[in-house]
């Protein structure tokens, strides 16, 4: 029973990060439609941006946070402007072929810039964990969990709530018309993008301190971020969120009472089962079709 | 005018172009390197490639061998098994290499080594620990680290002095951790000590917590580690964040200490490390003069020290092959197998000498390295109490 609890417990601290990299992807792949491979890679980029921040540059932990959060969103910006907006009107596949290159290139410049040495990112909680009986848990995930929460509310008001998050829903529905109706399509894609790419950053300045910050780490993470998306359903953050806490849970269940080396089958034998019979996602409302 | 001189010397200079390169007894000597130098372990792989350039450097101050340079021709294989065979490939195949240095872990090891044997060309094995990379009959392999079994021999005699009565283990999901903790395992039970969880992580796995609380429901006294160092230091880490009490023992040798204690923190106190070169004491190394040139020329390049224990591996295999090489007189791959038999000489690890194991007829060779276990104690790497004099 006590194993159990803290095993539900390291499932939804682990889904708790799925779900913050998976609301970016979701807006991303989700709304905008771009299969982008290099969500990752912008994951690392947060982790990189805060490291050098911290232990190079000297910030305090909240403005290297802060910092790390802007990098990626104006890197975000730079690759929808520069690479992006030439290829609105090309198939989904061309779009991917060269977010597959942004991944290649970005991983590679990582390993350039920073070697293929783990790092380690300082941060200012104590190391000792927090005991509830025979529950122990690390202020800096319950710190990282907050966070994500914050964040994900932060996403959803800013596209439910605001003009703006009108706008790039009217857009990404039928961009013909939201340009007849006064919506400046082209700044619509690059805030999107930027927006979708700060939150990977978000989560790589987040999680860095909890793991290690690595030319390679982003790797993962995009898988596991195709995942919560696909068991949220695209364009659903509330699906995301539920999906990436579900997808930890689904994993350490797996890991501890079947067996730990099938610890990520669990994960994608959840998938398949979804991709099968509820194919638009987990938490995707009836829609009727044609 | 322009087309007769050009068909009187087309097929000349087309015929120096395929002159066997082999006539020249100046042109330098190939020797293929394949190693992790991207992906999850690219550190390892880049600090035996640093090692392997050292080897080449004081190889070639020296004169070379028989009079020729040495040149290595160094193979990303991205820490993918895939990568690893198409590496071997294009080696022996494009660039024609007589002899290769690889593949770090065993399953990179594992997927190069049918190409060895249907090419001809042997490969020095520098760090695989798998039972499997010696015992499958390629006569191609030649070992020069510690098989699990060997390690596990090697700690036998401080079983008691370490106080293990139950044991745990948590293993990279590789050929390396499934054949670490079989033969941890055999030596541990022989020994009378029970051994109690066994789980798995994939290579690229960062969260471990689901294996952590397992193991801590285990309720061992020792956890037996075998992963590369940046997973080691993840599982300290959330160990720490568990109160996980437990002796900590890593094999394999690809622990690095001195990273851990960087990365780590106070995590990494107090846990055992089995490592196959000591650079915080190069006098107590079988050679002490060649591994205190050693660790001298790493720092004189600048090389980070935490690479140490990995880059004594690329040294020691490179000189193997040159040994080799300097035996057979030629750099042809079937007489540097044969040479590779006779090679007696003792590297940054100790001796290197190959013995028959495998399969009667086709056997591969391993060497006997030596094996050394230290501890973090006070933030800085040292002996066990029990091996103090």
């Amino acid at each position: 029973m006590e194993q159990l609890l803290q095993h539900l417990v390291n499932g939804l601290v682990l889904g708790g990060t799925y779900a913050l990299l998976g609301i970016g992807l979701t807006l991303i792949f989700g709304l905008m439609n771009v299969v982008n491979f290099a969500h990752g890679e912008f994951y690392t980029l947060g982790a990189y941006a805060a490291f050098g921040a911290l232990a190079l540059a000297g910030l305090p932990f909240f403005v290297a946070l802060a910092a790390a959060i802007a990098t990626g969103a104006l890197l975000g910006a730079l690759c929808e402007r520069v690479l992006l907006r030439p290829l609105r009107r090309e198939s989904i596949d061309t779009v991917m072929l060269v977010m597959i290159g942004v991944w290649i290139a970005m991983q590679n410049a990582e390993l350039l810039v920073w070697g293929g040495v783990a790092r380690s990112i300082p941060h200012p909680f104590p190391t000792a964990p927090l005991t509830l009986g025979p529950l122990n848990i690390a202020p800096l995930r319950l710190f990282v969990m907050a966070a994500a929460a914050g964040l994900i509310g932060a996403a959803w008001l800013l596209i439910q709530r605001t003009r703006l998050g009108t706008a790039m829903r009217a857009t990404f529905q039928d961009r013909d018309t939201a340009a007849l109706m006064g919506v400046p399509i082209g700044r619509i894609h690059t805030i999107t993008f930027a927006f979708g790419s700060a939150l990977a950053a978000a989560a790589g300045a987040l999680l860095g301190p909890v793991f290690l910050a690595y030319p390679s780490m982003g790797d993962l993470a995009s898988l596991k971020a195709f995942s919560v998306v696909i068991l949220g359903g695209l364009g659903n953050l509330a699906g995301a969120t539920l999906g990436g806490l579900l997808l930890g849970v689904a994993e350490e269940l797996g890991a501890g009472y079947v067996s730990s080396g099938y610890r990520d089958a669990v994960g994608f034998v959840a998938i398949i089962l979804v991709l099968i019979f509820r194919p638009a996602g987990l938490f995707a409302r009836a829609e009727r079709i044609g | 005018m322009l087309k007769r001189a050009a068909a009187t010397f087309l097929p000349l200079l087309l015929a120096l172009a395929f002159l066997p390169a082999a006539g020249d007894a100046q042109a330098p000597i190939k020797i293929g390197v394949i190693e992790p130098l991207s992906g999850p372990v690219a550190a390892s792989g880049n600090y035996v490639r640093m090692g392997a350039e050292i080897a080449r450097d004081w190889i070639n101050a020296r004169g070379g061998i028989n009079g020729r340079k040495i040149d290595l021709l160094i193979e990303d294989n991205k820490s993918d098994p895939k990568e690893a065979a198409s590496a071997a490939e294009k080696l022996i195949v494009r660039d024609k290499v007589p002899a290769i240095m690889g593949a770090w872990g065993s399953s990179m090891t594992l997927a190069a080594m049918p190409k060895l044997e249907e090419y001809g060309v042997p490969m020095v094995v520098e760090t695989s620990s798998a039972a499997s990379v010696t015992k499958r009959g390629n006569p191609w392999v030649f070992r020069i680290s510690p098989p699990s079994e060997m390690e596990a021999l090697g700690l036998e005699q401080y079983v008691d002095k370490l106080g293990v009565k139950k044991a745990d283990f948590l293993a990279v999901n590789t050929d390396w951790g499934r054949g670490s903790i079989t033969a941890f395992g055999d030596m541990l039970k022989k020994k009378g000590v029970q051994v109690g969880a066994a789980e798995f992580m994939e290579q690229s796995a960062t969260d471990m917590n689901a294996q952590l609380t397992k193991i801590k429901a285990a309720g061992g006294d020792t956890l037996f580690l075998t992963t590369a160092v940046e997973q080691i230091t993840l599982v300290l880490k959330q160990g720490q964040e568990q109160r996980l009490q437990r002796k900590v023992i890593t094999t394999g040798g690809s622990s690095s200490p001195t990273q851990l204690i960087k990365q780590a923190g106070p995590a990494a106190e107090g846990s055992y490390h089995i490592v196959f070169f000591m650079p915080w004491f190069p006098e107590a190394m079988p050679d002490g003069k060649l591994a205190k040139a050693f660790v001298d020329e790493w720092n004189k390049r600048g090389h980070p020290f935490e690479g140490l224990t990995e880059g004594f591996r690329g040294h020691d295999g490179i000189a193997t092959i040159a040994e080799a090489v300097k035996i057979a007189g030629k750099d042809e791959p079937a007489a540097i197998r044969d040479a590779l038999w006779k090679v007696s000489f003792t590297g940054v690890n100790g001796p290197i000498k190959f013995d028959k194991d495998g399969p009667a007829g086709k056997e591969s060779g391993q060497s006997k390295p030596s094996i050394f276990i230290v501890q973090v104690r006070d933030g800085k790497v040292a002996l066990p109490d029990f091996l103090k004099k």
